[in-house]
C-alpha cells in the first residue's frame, strides 16, 4: 500500500457505514481523518459521552459575541448532521473507542462560512452553469443502466453483505475507480471542490508525516477519493488556499432529527429515508422481514386495519417476487413499499402515507450532552436580554409593557418568539389597567430547564428570530386543526416574524380549503379578523392573511346555508353562536376603517405569488353585501330552525337592511300559527336575543309577539316558557320595565298619548280617520245584519 | 351465464369484431416465449420479466420482434401486478372507470395463461353456479348426479387446467356469491359436496379480479375475501394533456358513430377536464389553492360523457360549436351526487375558483344558471 486508506462512502449510507466498520478493523489505522470543519476537533471526543445520541449535528458558525451590527439579521451557519448509521458517526466512535485520534480535514468552517456569505451578498451570481454540480452517483447509476440513483447504490454497495464484508477494501477501490471515471468525464472540478480537496490534501499530509504514513484513514464522501489521490505539491495546494476570506467561526454539537435529515444540508443532498437506513444499521440480519413485522405493529397500533401475521407473509413474499422481477439482490425499500401498499394497505395510499412518516421518516430526537459548547442561539439570547434589561431570574416577576415604545415593543417580541420556540421565559396574562391593544402584561421566571430547551431549539437557528422564524414555519407545516393554525398566525404576527407568516397563510388557506365543518371555520373566523386587525395596528402587513380571511369568510358564506338544514336544538343553538361570532367577524373585516387600508394592501396581497390572490381582488363592502343576500335567504327558508331563521332576521334589521315593516312581516311569519309553538318561540329567541329595546320602540312588533303568545294553547305555554324566558332574561331591567308597562297597558289598544312618540308609529295617522271608517260602517252593518249605534256602543 | 363455453377463436373462419389478446398478440407473446430464458413459475407461459415486457413493450431479447406496450402508465403498477401472481396470491385491480382495469387483467391473463376468455362477469344478478359449478338438469334426471352432469364455471375450469381465471367487476355481485372465493383462494379447492368430491388446482392455476370501488351500488368486499388479495389502485392519466387527449379522441368515435358533427371548441373539453381533474385531486392546476373534492368518482369516462352529451346538445340545438352553457349542467350532474354536500363542494369551487379566474366567465355564467 503506497498511500493513505482512503474510505470513500456516501453520507448516511448504512452500507457504507458497515464496510468502513470493516475496513478499519481490518487496516487497525493509526490516525482517522474525517470530512468536516477541523474547527470540530475540539469538540469530537464527546462523541464518545455516553448522553451523547445521534441524531447530532455539528453547527458551525461565526459566532462573536455581538460582533456583528443588528442590521445583518442573517446569520451564517451550516450544520453537518450525523445519524447512528452516518459512515463518519461510526468510524469516528470506533476510533475513539480505541484511542485513535479524530480530525477533520475539510475547509475550516471559518473560510467555508465566509465564502457561503460572500457568495450570498455578491451579487448572487447564482451557481455557475458549468459546474458539475449534479449527483455523480446518479451519473454512475445512469453509467450503469439504472434510472434510480438511490436504489442502484443501495444495490451496488448498501445491500451487500456476506461475501464482500470478507473484503472490505475491495468495494473501496473499485468505486474508486468508478469515481476517477466520473470525474474525468466531468471535466472541471467545481471551484469550491477544488478549494476542499486541497484543504484535505494538506492536512492528510500533515497527519501522515505526524503518525504513521500508511495507518492514516480517510473517511470522506466517495466524490472526493480521486482527488486526493491525486500528486498535487504542497506549495500548489497552499498557493490555492491563500487569500481565502475569513470569519470567526465556533463549532459546537446541536442535537437533530430523522425529519431534519431529509433536508438538505452540510453533507450533501438530504437522504428520504432515515428510518429505513436506521433499522438496515441496527437489525442483525433478515431486514425485509422485520420491517414489514414493524408496520404491521404500527398499523394494527393506529387501527388502520386488521393485519394479521398471514398478511406479513404475503407481504415478503411479494417484496421478494418484485425484486426479483426487477434483477435486484435483495428487496429495498421500494419493494416493501410496494408490498405495504399492495397487501398491507389495500392499495390505498392513505395509512402509506402514516407508514412514511412514522417509520421510513420516523421521529427520532438526538441529544447532546450537557458539556457541549453553548449554541449561538443560547448566545443571541444572552445578548438579547443585556440589551433589553430582561434578567433571567428565577422569581416571577410581573412586567408592564406599552407596546408604542420601542424597548418594549421589541420585549414583547422576544417573549413571543421564545414562546414559539417552546422556551416559555414569559406568560401573557390579562392587563391589569388599561384596556388598549398597545398594552401587554407579562410574567417572566426562568427556570433551568429552559437552559436545555434553548440548546434543543439550538437546531432551528443561530438567532433567536431565525430559529423561531424557522420553528413557526415547521409547525405550519405539521398542524392538524385550523384553530392551531389560527392561533400560530396570531403569534408569528405578534412575534413579529415576517419570513414565517406565508408558510402560514398558506398552510391556513390550505386547510380552510379542506375543511367540511362550517362551525369549526366560523369559530376560525374571529380569531383570524382579529389576527388581521391586530396587524394593522401594528403596521406589519398581514394583506396576504387578510385574503386568507376573506376566503375563510367566503367559505363560510357558501356553507352556511346547508349546515343549516335538518338540525336539532342544540345544534341549531350552538350554530347561532357561530353565526353571531362570524357576522361580527365579517362586520370588523369588511367595515371602512379596514376598507382604508385593504385596497392598497390587498392589491399588494395580490401580486405576492404566494398569496391566494383570488379571493382578495374582491372589494371591500362587497363581501359584507354577499354575507348580508345570505342571511336573508337563510331568514326566509322554511327548512332552516326558527332560531337561526329569527337571528337572521335580527341581524339584518340590526345593520338597516330590513324595514321595520320587513320586520313585522318577518315576525309574522316566524310566529304564525301553523308554526310549531317550541319553533316560533325559538325564532322568538333568536329575534330577541341581543336587546328588547326594539320591542319597546316599536309597537306593532310588541302586539304582534303579544297576540301570538296570548294565543297559545296552555300546554303550548307551558312548552315555550322556558325558551321565552330566557330571551327576556337577557334584556337590560330598564327594558323589562318599559316592556311590562307597555303589556299592562293592554295589548293592541289605542296608544295613549303620554307613551306614544309625537308623530306616533310610522304608516299611522294620529288618530283615526273617521270620514274614512264611517263609509265603511254601511256595508259592515249590511254583513252583520245589526243595529249600526250597538256596534259602535261594542267599540 | 350459467356456462360460456369456450369460443375456440382460433379455429374460426369468419372474422370477429374484436379478438382476444391472445390472438391479436400472437407473434409477439411467441417471440417472447423463444426468447425467453428466465425461469417460469408452474404453469406459466412466459417468465415473470417477459411478462413484464410484454405489458410494458420493448423488444424480446435475441428476436427481431417489436413488443408494443399494452398499458401505458407507471412501471410499478404492472410489476406488483405480476409479482402478485407469481406468488400465487390473487390480484385485485381496482380503479375508477376509464382505467384500463379490464384491458389490463386480459392482457396479464393472455400472457400468464395464454387464454384471457375464462371470464365471469359480475353483475348485481350473477348467481352462485357462475362462480362455482351448475347442473345439466336433463342429464341429471336422466343419470343421476356425477361429473358428467356437472357444468363447470370458467373458474373451476381454470383451477383443474392450471390457467388464468378472470372475474370482472367483482364488486357488482352479491357478497354471498363474492365470498363463494374464499375457500378457492384460500384452500385452492373448490368442493362438489354433492358428489363429495373436490376440484383442486393444478399449479399455475390464479384469479384477476377486477373492481370499482368508488362507484354507488356496489357490494363492499368482505374483509375476509379483501385478505386474499393483493391490491393495486390503477391510477387516473397523470397529466391534463394526456387526459385531454383521451377524452378527445374517446369522443370523436364516439359522436362520428352517433351522427355527430366533428366537435368544435376544443377549448371547453380542456375545460371540463381541468374541471374534472381539479376537484378529483383537491387542488387547483397551478396548485396554489386546495380545494374540496365531492363524493363523486369524476372518472374520465364521466368527462367524455359530458362533452359528449355537451355536443348533442349544441349539434341539435345550435350552431354546433361546443360552448360553457353545452357542459355546464353535466358537469353540475357529473359533480353533484349528494345533493347536499356535494352541492357545497361546487359551490364553493364556483365561487372560489371559476369566478376569479381569467376567461371563464361564460362558464361561471352558465354554471350559475343551472344552480
Amino acid at each position: 500500500m503506497t498511500g493513505p486508506l482512503l474510505l470513500g462512502v456516501r453520507h448516511h449510507g448504512p452500507g457504507s457505514a458497515r464496510a468502513v466498520r470493516c475496513a478499519l478493523e481490518a487496516a487497525e489505522p493509526r490516525v482517522l481523518l474525517v470530512e468536516g470543519p477541523p474547527e470540530a476537533d475540539a469538540v469530537v471526543g464527546l462523541a464518545a459521552h455516553e448522553e451523547m445520541r445521534p441524531p447530532v449535528a455539528l453547527l458551525a458558525h461565526a459566532g462573536g459575541s455581538g460582533s456583528r451590527g443588528n442590521g445583518r439579521e442573517r446569520s451564517l451557519a451550516a450544520f453537518w448532521p450525523l445519524a447512528g448509521f452516518s459512515p463518519e458517526w461510526v468510524a469516528i466512535r470506533w476510533a475513539l473507542a480505541r484511542g485513535v485520534p479524530v480530525r477533520f480535514i475539510d475547509l475550516p468552517a471559518a473560510n467555508s462560512l465566509a465564502l457561503a456569505a460572500e457568495q450570498a451578498s455578491g451579487a448572487s451570481a447564482a451557481a455557475d452553469p458549468e459546474e458539475f454540480t449534479s449527483d455523480p452517483l446518479a451519473a454512475l447509476a445512469e453509467a450503469a443502466g439504472h434510472e434510480d440513483a438511490e436504489r442502484w447504490w443501495e444495490d451496488a454497495v448498501e445491500h451487500l453483505d456476506g461475501p464482500e464484508t470478507d473484503q472490505p477494501l475491495r468495494l473501496f477501490a473499485e468505486l474508486e475507480e468508478a469515481m476517477a471515471a466520473l470525474r474525468a468525464d466531468a471535466g472541471r472540478v467545481a471551484q469550491r471542490d477544488a478549494l476542499r480537496e486541497a484543504h484535505m490534501r494538506l492536512r492528510i499530509r500533515e497527519a501522515r508525516r505526524e503518525f504513521a504514513p500508511e495507518r492514516t484513514a480517510v473517511v470522506c464522501g466517495a466524490w472526493h477519493v480521486p482527488a486526493l489521490r491525486e500528486r498535487a505539491t504542497a506549495t500548489a495546494d497552499r498557493s490555492l488556499l491563500k487569500g481565502l476570506p475569513k470569519v470567526k467561526a465556533e463549532v459546537t454539537w446541536v442535537p437533530w432529527t430523522h425529519r431534519r435529515l431529509t433536508r438538505r444540508s452540510g453533507y450533501g443532498a438530504g437522504i428520504s429515508s432515515p428510518g429505513w437506513y436506521a433499522h438496515l444499521h441496527a437489525v442483525p440480519d433478515r431486514p425485509v422481514e422485520r420491517w414489514l413485522t414493524r408496520v404491521a405493529a404500527l398499523l394494527r397500533e393506529e387501527d388502520v386495519g386488521a393485519v394479521s401475521p398471514a398478511h406479513v407473509i404475503e407481504a415478503v413474499r411479494l417484496a421478494q417476487a418484485l425484486a426479483a422481477l426487477r434483477g435486484r439482490p435483495l428487496a429495498g425499500l421500494d419493494e416493501t413499499t410496494e408490498a405495504v401498499r399492495s397487501v398491507l394497505c389495500g392499495g390505498s395510499d392513505v395509512p402509506l402515507a402514516l407508514v412514511h412518516d412514522r417509520l421510513t421518516v420516523g421521529d427520532v430526537l438526538g441529544e447532546v450532552p450537557q458539556g457541549a459548547p453553548a449554541v449561538p442561539l443560547q448566545r443571541d439570547l444572552e445578548r438579547s436580554q443585556r440589551t433589553l434589561r430582561l434578567k433571567p431570574s428565577p422569581e416571577s416577576r410581573e412586567h408592564e409593557f406599552d407596546l408604542r415604545r420601542e424597548t418594549d415593543a421589541e420585549r414583547s417580541r422576544l417573549l413571543h418568539r421564545l414562546g414559539l420556540l417552546g422556551i416559555e421565559w414569559g406568560r401573557p396574562r390579562t392587563p391589569r389597567a388599561g384596556t388598549g391593544t398597545f398594552r401587554e402584561s407579562w410574567v417572566l421566571r426562568w427556570e433551568p430547564e429552559l437552559s436545555v430547551r434553548t440548546a434543543e431549539a439550538g437546531m432551528w437557528g443561530t438567532t433567536v428570530r431565525e430559529a423561531a422564524e424557522a420553528r413557526a414555519s415547521a409547525r405550519a407545516a405539521e398542524a392538524d386543526g385550523l384553530a392551531e393554525l389560527t392561533e400560530l398566525a396570531e403569534r408569528v404576527l405578534r412575534a413579529a416574524l415576517p419570513g414565517a407568516l406565508p408558510r402560514v397563510t398558506r398552510a391556513l388557506a390550505d386547510r380552510a380549503a379542506l375543511e367540511s365543518e362550517v362551525g369549526r371555520l366560523a369559530s376560525a373566523l374571529p380569531a383570524l379578523v382579529r389576527t388581521v386587525r391586530y396587524g394593522d395596528v401594528r403596521g406589519s402587513d398581514p394583506a396576504s392573511l387578510a385574503a386568507v380571511a376573506y376566503a375563510v369568510a367566503d367559505r363560510v358564506r357558501t356553507g352556511l346555508p346547508s349546515a343549516c338544514s335538518g338540525l336539532d336544538a342544540e345544534g341549531a343553538a350552538q350554530l347561532r353562536t357561530h353565526l353571531d361570532a362570524a357576522h361580527r367577524a365579517v362586520h370588523l373585516l369588511d367595515q371602512p376603517s379596514v376598507e382604508a387600508a385593504p385596497p392598497t394592501a390587498l392589491r399588494h396581497g395580490a401580486e405576492q405569488p404566494q398569496a391566494p390572490a383570488a379571493e382578495s381582488q374582491a372589494p371591500a363592502g362587497e363581501l359584507l353585501a354577499r354575507w348580508r343576500s345570505m342571511l336573508r335567504l337563510l331568514g326566509e327558508r322554511p327548512s332552516v330552525p326558527g332560531l337561526l331563521r329569527g337571528r337572521c332576521s335580527r341581524l339584518l334589521l340590526d345593520d338597516g337592511e330590513l324595514s321595520a315593516a320587513g320586520a313585522a312581516r318577518h315576525l309574522g311569519l316566524g310566529l304564525s300559527p301553523t308554526e310549531e309553538p317550541t319553533e316560533a318561540a325559538a325564532w322568538a329567541e333568536g329575534f330577541l336575543s341581543g336587546g328588547g329595546l326594539l320591542l319597546a320602540h316599536d309597537e306593532r312588533l310588541l302586539a304582534l309577539f303579544d297576540d301570538w303568545l296570548t294565543a297559545l294553547g296552555p300546554d303550548a305555554f307551558t312548552a315555550v316558557l322556558p325558551v321565552l324566558r330566557r330571551a327576556f332574561a337577557e334584556f337590560e331591567p330598564g327594558v323589562r320595565r318599559t316592556l311590562g308597562e307597555l303589556v299592562r297597558r293592554g295589548p293592541g289598544g289605542t296608544p295613549s298619548p303620554e307613551t306614544t312618540t309625537a308623530d306616533g308609529l310610522p304608516g299611522f295617522a294620529d288618530t283615526l280617520d273617521t270620514t274614512r271608517a264611517d263609509a265603511a260602517l254601511e256595508t259592515l252593518r249590511l254583513l252583520l245584519a245589526a243595529p249600526v249605534p250597538s256596534e259602535e256602543a261594542n267599540r | 351465464m350459467i356456462d360460456t363455453q369456450r369460443p375456440d377463436a382460433t379455429a374460426s373462419a369468419h372474422p370477429v369484431l374484436r379478438s382476444h389478446a391472445e390472438d391479436a398478440f400472437a407473434e409477439e407473446l411467441e417471440a417472447l416465449a423463444a426468447a425467453d430464458d428466465h425461469p417460469r413459475p408452474a404453469g406459466w407461459r412466459l417468465s415473470p420479466r417477459a411478462v413484464s415486457t410484454y405489458l410494458l413493450g420493448g423488444e424480446a431479447p435475441g428476436a427481431q420482434q417489436v413488443i408494443t406496450p399494452k398499458y401505458v402508465g407507471p412501471r410499478r403498477v404492472v410489476e406488483v401486478a405480476i409479482a402478485t401472481l407469481a406468488t400465487d396470491r390473487a390480484l385485485l385491480l381496482l380503479g375508477v372507470p376509464g382505467t384500463a382495469k379490464t384491458w389490463l387483467s386480459e392482457h396479464l391473463a393472455a400472457a400468464v395463461s395464454g387464454d384471457s376468455t375464462l371470464l365471469v362477469q359480475g353483475t348485481a344478478g350473477t348467481a352462485e353456479e357462475a362462480m362455482r359449478y351448475g347442473w345439466n338438469y336433463a342429464r341429471l334426471l336422466s343419470e343421476g348426479p356425477g361429473r358428467a352432469a356437472l357444468v363447470p364455471s370458467p373458474v373451476m375450469r381454470a383451477m383443474g387446467e392450471g390457467m388464468t381465471a378472470r372475474v370482472e367487476e367483482l364488486t357488482r355481485m352479491p357478497a354471498d356469491v363474492q365470498d363463494t372465493l374464499i375457500t378457492v383462494l384460500s384452500e385452492k379447492t373448490l368442493p362438489i359436496p354433492e358428489l363429495g368430491e373436490e376440484v383442486q388446482a393444478s399449479p399455475g392455476f390464479n384469479l384477476i379480479a377486477t373492481a370499482n370501488d368508488r362507484d354507488r351500488g356496489v357490494n363492499e368486499l368482505s374483509s375476509a375475501l379483501r385478505r386474499r388479495f393483493n391490491t393495486v389502485v390503477l391510477p387516473l392519466p397523470e397529466t391534463e394533456e394526456a387526459e385531454v387527449e383521451i377524452v378527445s379522441r374517446r369522443v370523436e368515435q364516439l359522436g362520428s358513430s352517433l351522427g355527430l358533427p366533428a366537435p368544435k371548441g376544443a377549448e371547453e373539453i380542456h375545460r371540463v377536464v381541468r374541471v374534472f381533474r381539479e376537484l378529483r385531486q383537491g387542488v387547483t392546476a397551478d396548485g396554489s389553492t386546495k380545494l374540496k373534492s365531492p363524493s363523486a368518482t369524476l372518472s374520465t369516462a364521466e368527462a367524455i360523457s359530458v362533452v359528449t352529451g355537451g355536443l348533442a346538445l349544441c349539434a341539435h340545438f345550435s350552431d354546433g360549436v361546443l360552448r360553457a352553457g353545452d357542459v355546464a349542467a353535466g358537469i353540475r350532474g357529473a359533480v353533484v351526487k349528494d345533493p347536499s354536500a356535494d352541492a357545497q363542494v361546487w359551490r364553493e369551487y364556483l365561487e372560489s375558483v371559476v369566478r376569479e379566474r381569467d376567461g371563464w366567465k361564460d362558464f361561471y355564467r352558465a354554471c350559475r344558471e343551472t344552480e
